[in-house]
């Protein structure tokens, strides 16, 4: 079963990570990357994405003439998403064990982030209805 | 460059879609898959993904001795993410485009549906699923 | 030279496991000697396009495989302190029993290994069809959408798990042998339906995983033609795969049994997986794999779906019940209820159904509830539990086909 894992964060979060400190900042990638490498030694690991930052962010709509109308400007709530891991796991409580290695990212000062992470089903290009 | 394209929607939007007549869902369903050939031809397209809806959804923070604090709660106003695409194309503005083809699908009784796609940059290298 | 005019691929997939069974019982390990065939395998697919077909393709195999075997182990004694160590680790995988020595025991003794039911169903599907079945690393990693070096691990942790327990290289013991066997036609049973239930379309690939378990049920069928659950389970796999050129519309919309056009079905292969099931009951067995085997036949045998003999599909499915009684089954024959003995019939056992229905088993409830209510002419009620069921399903060609259900049903006068 495959499964997202999703690192979303408000504007406020975003800025507050680029003041980390260099060394806060090397901890949390370093992490990242033993957190990769786990999924790829344990055999689940499909893939993963990192996004740019959101002040480059933009909500495309369709126009009136089918040229797409752009829009740059975003409620200070907003949530983005930061980044993503996908894992084809056995099961729903496999994928919520490794979502929680996952939140225990460091932030600042090496503390463990607790860094909310959402877990959501891919849906699947199988069909069993039985009918 | 590679862009992600997010949709994302509410439980209302959800509902509201699993009631359009079925001419509408095979027309939205249509031009999607028009969209998807166009790019699997062009070389543009590089994954896209369905997520469920969120019933069973968890948000996990932390680890408290060692178990997931799980916590389900997805409040009816609150936009999750619906679905995904990612491209490889030659400029920010090709991306929008592909954006505003899928806003552009059709919903109810032919009208465009208008959704907002959020377009990211991607920072790491997706890879061609193929 | 002589042109190679015969497909390769097919040969090498014929080939693996019987390559892999000697190379196993000459170095006595299982881990080293897969990988060394897998690069035997690799290697035929490169030079035999340009050298042409050896004389003896599978003693050609066995000799690349063998000396790449013996490279490995050559480094692994240089790498290690003591030579002990290594001779240790050789022991462990038990002398084969001198009086197994045929080519169709390896292949089943390896059917056995790669099915224990110590390894999770997607290592041992990954490991089966990879040692067993002779597809590449990639072409398991395609068929399961992941990443090759995810599926490379994945196997790679399969077999450690395998060297871990310890497990022998040799035929069960009579006690353990129809437990074990179960387990190999669950996993043959599991890659079936990984192929037969994924959608049609530009993932034509994942098409080959039915006919992958089926060539290998055939295999398992021709080592051990008595054994009653396994011709049971290739004629269900059979009469089964007979119907999916139907299951799909050109736009990749599902299309349930009942709804399909029959002039696409395969009847050449219903009549072989009838001739097998006939042959199979008159023996007088009986088993769930044999059952649900004739529940297709039944299916498959009508014309048209009005033909449909639903009472003898109902009573096979009480049969199956108290064989195998999971959620599936249940649901199925509350449907056959429902077409013997009315649609509130059926809905009734539905609702003892509803407290013990697996989480995950719930969006398939509520799209059964949604199929009776709507025989039962209950439409509103029909479309709400069509729609339920869309918004749980973790399937987008369920949840398309539910949504327009909902869509149809809705908009009826």
């Amino acid at each position: 079963m495959k499964y997202i894992l999703m690192m979303n964060a408000n504007k406020a979060s975003w800025d507050a990570y680029a003041n980390w400190s260099k060394e806060d900042l090397e901890r949390n990638v370093d992490f990242m990357r033993a957190f990769g490498k786990e999924l790829r030694e344990a055999g689940v690991f499909v893939s993963t994405e990192g996004l740019a930052w959101p002040d480059q962010a933009k909500i495309v709509r369709a126009g009136e003439n089918g040229e797409p109308i752009t829009d740059g400007v975003f409620p200070e709530s907003k949530e983005f998403l930061a980044g993503y891991w996908v894992i084809d796991v056995e099961s729903p409580e496999q994928a919520y064990q490794i979502a929680a290695r996952a939140s225990a990212a460091p932030g600042p000062g090496g503390k463990p982030g607790g860094v909310p992470i959402e877990v959501r089903q891919l849906l699947s290009g199988f069909a069993d209805l039985g009918l | 460059m590679k862009y992600i394209l997010l949709m994302s929607g509410t439980k209302a939007g959800v509902r509201n879609y699993q009631a359009w007549c079925q001419t509408d869902i095979d027309a939205h369903m249509s031009v999607l898959r028009n969209l998807q050939k166009e790019l699997d031809e062009s070389g543009e397209f590089v994954a896209t993904q369905g997520l469920a809806i969120p019933d069973e959804a968890k948000i996990v923070r932390g680890e408290k001795d060692g178990l997931p604090v799980t916590d389900g709660i997805f409040p009816e106003a609150k936009e999750f993410l619906l679905g995904y695409w990612i491209v490889d194309v030659r400029s920010p503005e090709r991306a929008h485009a592909i954006a505003g083809r899928i806003s552009t699908a059709p919903g109810p009784q032919g009208v465009p549906t208008n959704m907002p796609i959020e377009v990211r940059q991607l920072v790491t290298g997706a890879q061609k699923t193929s | 030279m002589p042109a190679l005019d015969i497909p390769i691929e097919p040969l090498l997939r014929e080939l693996a496991p019987q390559v892999l069974g000697p190379v196993m019982r000459r170095f006595r390990e299982f881990s080293l000697a897969e990988d060394a065939v897998q690069e035997a395998l690799m290697a035929a697919t490169v030079e035999w396009p340009k050298k042409g077909l050896p004389e003896n393709p599978r003693g050609w195999l066995i000799q690349v495989a063998s000396r790449r075997m013996t490279d490995y182990l050559r480094s692994e004694i240089a790498r290690r302190k003591r030579e002990t160590a290594v001779a240790v680790e050789m022991d462990q995988v038990a002398p084969p029993d001198p009086g197994t020595e045929s080519d169709e025991d390896d292949t089943l003794i390896l059917l056995f290994m790669c099915c224990h039911p110590a390894l999770t169903s997607s290592s041992a599907i990954a490991l089966t069809l990879r040692a067993v079945g002779g597809l590449t690393t990639a072409e398991v990693a395609h068929a399961f959408l992941v990443p090759e070096a995810t599926m490379a691990q994945r196997i790679s942790r399969a077999k450690q798990s395998i060297k871990n327990s310890g497990i022998p290289f040799q035929l069960p013991t009579v006690e353990d042998r129809a437990r074990r066997l179960r387990a190999v036609l669950h996993v043959l049973y599991l890659i079936f339906n990984e192929g037969y239930t994924s959608s049609a379309g530009p993932e034509l690939r994942r098409a080959d995983l039915s006919q992958e378990a089926i060539r290998l049920a055939r295999l398992v069928h021709d080592v051990q033609p008595q054994d009653a659950e396994t011709s049971g389970l290739l004629a269900l796999m059979l009469l089964t795969d007979a119907r999916r050129l139907a299951r799909t519309s050109p736009e990749g919309e599902l299309i349930p049994l009942m709804q399909q056009d029959r002039a696409l079905w395969d009847r050449g292969q219903i009549q072989e997986g009838i001739t097998l099931l006939s042959s199979t009951l008159a023996r007088g067995s009986m088993g769930p794999y044999q059952l649900q085997a004739a529940i297709a036949a039944l299916h498959d045998e009508a014309a048209r779906q009005e033909e449909t003999d639903w009472p003898q599909i109902l009573a096979l499915y009480d049969l199956l019940r108290r064989l195998s009684d999971n959620p599936m089954v249940r649901l199925n024959h509350a449907i056959a209820t429902a077409m013997v003995r009315g649609p509130r019939k059926g809905l009734e056992l539905l609702d003892q159904l509803t407290t013990d229905s697996r989480l995950a088993d719930q969006h398939r409830l509520d799209a059964v509830r949604a199929h009776l209510l709507e025989m039962a002419g209950d439409r509103r009620e029909a479309v709400k539990h069509y729609r339920a069921a869309a918004a749980k399903t973790g399937s987008l060609p369920e949840r398309n086909y539910l949504l327009r259900q909902a869509a149809r049903l809705a908009s009826e006068p």
